[in-house]
């Protein structure tokens, strides 16, 4: 066997990593397994699972280029989804857009107001920001459910007068399935790309070393809008496809502070600043609160919210850094270790 | 336009109110000044509060402003108790731990509350505060006015401690700086858990109080929750005075705000005068730049 030369990676550094052959070969398998699962699953509750799976885990995607890449704590990420399902649904209703259309226009009024509210309030720190994008949020839904041409607190309802790819309204689960993954997919690639780029590495260290940062010139404001811009577009199509599968939408459902602390929550269980880890978040957030809904949610004594708060504290207490971030802490370790032996046996 | 009458009475309303509001905002800033922790399952103390008053009244018929003092510490008990199980752990962890354990604390006593004693409104009739207030031609709910009163009452109260015991000297030497107050001899460990004992107690009195004349359910929390870091923001994060004058402030931007524009847009409008506080003035009032 060849020796390793010694420009190879020592200590894997657990970001900016080069992804392999059999890394790329293992994401392309999980792809197509990921896609062909409508064809093995039939039933639609359980497919029905699988997509809120995929949406949980593109939420947690979306809030982690800003929350976690960029390290700006929002709690006000639903008055984007909110945003993106409300224009969506309203194009479609009354001036007969079609979602194709309608969806990704959501993304950029969403993102618009991600940066004109981004604009003040980037100048806020830590706790401070966090709950200036809270009375945001809330603000955001009080104006809906007071809104009588965007169905106020009664919501709005699609018509299903037409079906098909073209208004994205099916009677299958399927369909809404794939285009939930397509979503998905999409939103990891945007992850990937600005982890990879020099962008990745401002939002590091705007995050780490924010003093730093600026003394070395880089201008924290735009690179904080930029990142913002990214997740709230994201995250108001995640809203715009919530709309479409489930054709109702009222401001409990869209526009909830509980929903913003929910993609938040994502992306920590899994590991902030992680690609995978809010994939990994989102499915294990997902499994929690539906199976522990399932097991004792008919009691409606809030046994599934109990259990639900213990995980979240014992996350946050035991595994700040999430699934990915303590796996990923582990190999590190691990290989430190593994240098070091391999350096006594050299030196011995 | 409206009369004077109803001016006044929308004014002392306001006042009353916001009474309440400082009081809820004097725990959470209390918590916050020792410990740079923001407590956000706070609302959730004073729901406790709320059921402690319901719970003495009607399984042994005593009174909602005499279980004041008992109210206070049940409440106090559980926030210390809280700082020694869980609290502890978060004290040097990063923001995000500590946001996510506190909003965790959160979901769990609602569910805890709902577990127990079902998701029903329920309601304390018949205590010893009913009835209403003429004061000239102005209408005051007799149970709102004994709240202020009450507010009142602790809010000087926990100021005298802090301000003229030594151990309420220990509790802001701890909040000004740590480690100094640590080589000076003062265990930071304690102060915290009574931090945390202090704040409970203020949430739980407000909710005594409140007992007389608001609903009492698992989410109660939630309609002050917003309102009490608007206030302690308003005030000062850490400042007891401030987050007093920052309640009243509140409660009449609250009720004139409705007035005005319309009960819906209440909380709206005093969310869009946090947000013009913490661009124009992040410290807050009286609170150090």
């Amino acid at each position: 066997m060849n020796a390793t030369a010694p420009t190879a990676t020592i200590v894997d550094p657990p970001l900016g990593r080069r992804a392999s052959a059999t890394q790329v070969a293992m994401i392309a398998t999980a792809l197509v397994a990921a896609a062909l699962l409508p064809l093995v699953v039939t039933s639609p509750s359980r497919l029905n699972l699988a997509i809120l799976v995929l949406m949980a885990a593109q939420l947690g995607v979306a809030w982690n280029i800003v929350g976690g890449y960029a390290g700006q704590i929002s709690l006000g990420h639903a008055a984007f989804f909110g945003v993106g399902a409300y224009t969506a649904t309203i194009l479609f209703m009354n001036h007969g857009v079609s979602p194709w259309l309608g969806i990704p226009l959501g993304g950029l009024v969403a993102a618009s107001i991600g940066v004109i509210v981004g604009w003040p309030c980037f100048r806020l720190k830590g706790h401070y920001f966090a709950m200036a994008t809270i009375a945001i949020a809330e603000i955001v839904q009080i104006f809906f459910t007071n809104w009588e041409y965007a169905g106020a607190a009664v919501g709005l309802s699609l018509p299903m007068t037409q079906r098909g790819w073209s208004v994205m309204i099916f009677n299958d689960k399927a369909s809404y399935y794939w285009l939930a993954l397509g979503l998905l997919v999409f939103s990891l690639a945007v992850n990937f790309v600005i982890e990879k780029s020099f962008l990745g590495y401002y939002f590091r260290a705007i995050k780490d070393e924010p003093d730093a940062a600026r003394s070395l010139g880089v201008g924290l404001l735009v690179f904080k809008q930029i990142a913002l811009f990214a997740s709230s577009f994201l995250t108001a199509l995640g809203g715009g496809l919530y709309a479409f599968k489930e054709l109702y939408i009222d401001p409990p459902s869209v526009l909830s502070t509980g929903l913003s602390i929910k993609m938040a929550l994502a992306a920590i269980l899994g590991g902030v600043g992680t690609l995978f880890g809010p994939l990994v978040g989102g499915v294990v957030l997902t499994a929690i609160e539906e199976g522990s809904r399932s097991f004792f949610g008919g009691s409606g004594r809030g046994t599934d919210l109990i259990l639900y708060a213990l995980i979240i504290i014992g996350v946050a207490i035991y595994y700040p850094r999430g699934i990915v971030g303590w796996f990923v802490e582990r190999r590190a370790r691990r290989q430190a270790k593994s240098l070091r032996s391999e350096v006594v046996d050299v030196a011995g | 336009m409206p009369t004077t009458d109803i001016l006044l009475q929308t004014l002392l309303s306001g006042i009353l109110i916001g009474l309440i509001y400082a009081l809820v905002a004097i725990g959470l800033t209390i918590i916050f000044g020792v410990m740079d922790v923001v407590n956000f399952s706070h609302g959730e103390f004073l729901m406790l509060g709320m059921y402690s008053s319901f719970w003495l009244f009607a399984l042994f018929a005593l009174d909602p402003i005499l279980t004041l003092p008992l109210t206070t510490m049940i409440l106090f008990a559980f926030g210390y108790a809280l700082y020694r199980l869980v609290i502890r752990r978060i004290t040097d962890a990063p923001m995000l731990s500590q946001i996510f354990t506190t909003f965790g604390l959160m979901i769990l006593l609602r569910g805890l509350a709902q577990f127990f004693w079902k998701p029903d409104f329920r309601s304390i009739t018949h205590s010893s505060v009913e009835g209403t207030l003429s004061i000239g031609g102005i209408q005051i709910g007799m149970p709102q006015f004994v709240a202020g009163i009450g507010a009142i009452v602790v809010t000087v109260a926990v100021h005298q401690f802090i301000t003229r015991t030594k151990t309420g000297a220990a509790l802001e030497a701890t909040a000004s700086d740590r480690d100094a107050a640590r080589l000076m001899g003062i265990d930071s460990q304690k102060m915290f858990a009574l931090a945390w004992g202090l704040g409970a107690a203020c949430a739980g009195v407000a909710g005594g109080l409140l007992s007389t004349f608001f609903p009492i359910f698992p989410e109660v929390g939630a309609n002050f929750i917003l309102i009490a870091f608007v206030v302690v923001n308003l005030g000062g994060f850490g400042s007891i005075a401030g987050a007093f004058w920052a309640g009243i402030i509140v409660g009449l931007v609250e009720v004139f705000g409705g007035l005005l524009i319309g009960p819906q847009y209440k909380l709206a409008i005093v969310l869009a005068l946090f947000l013009a506080m913490l661009m124009w003035r992040p410290q807050g009032l009286l609170g150090k730049a």
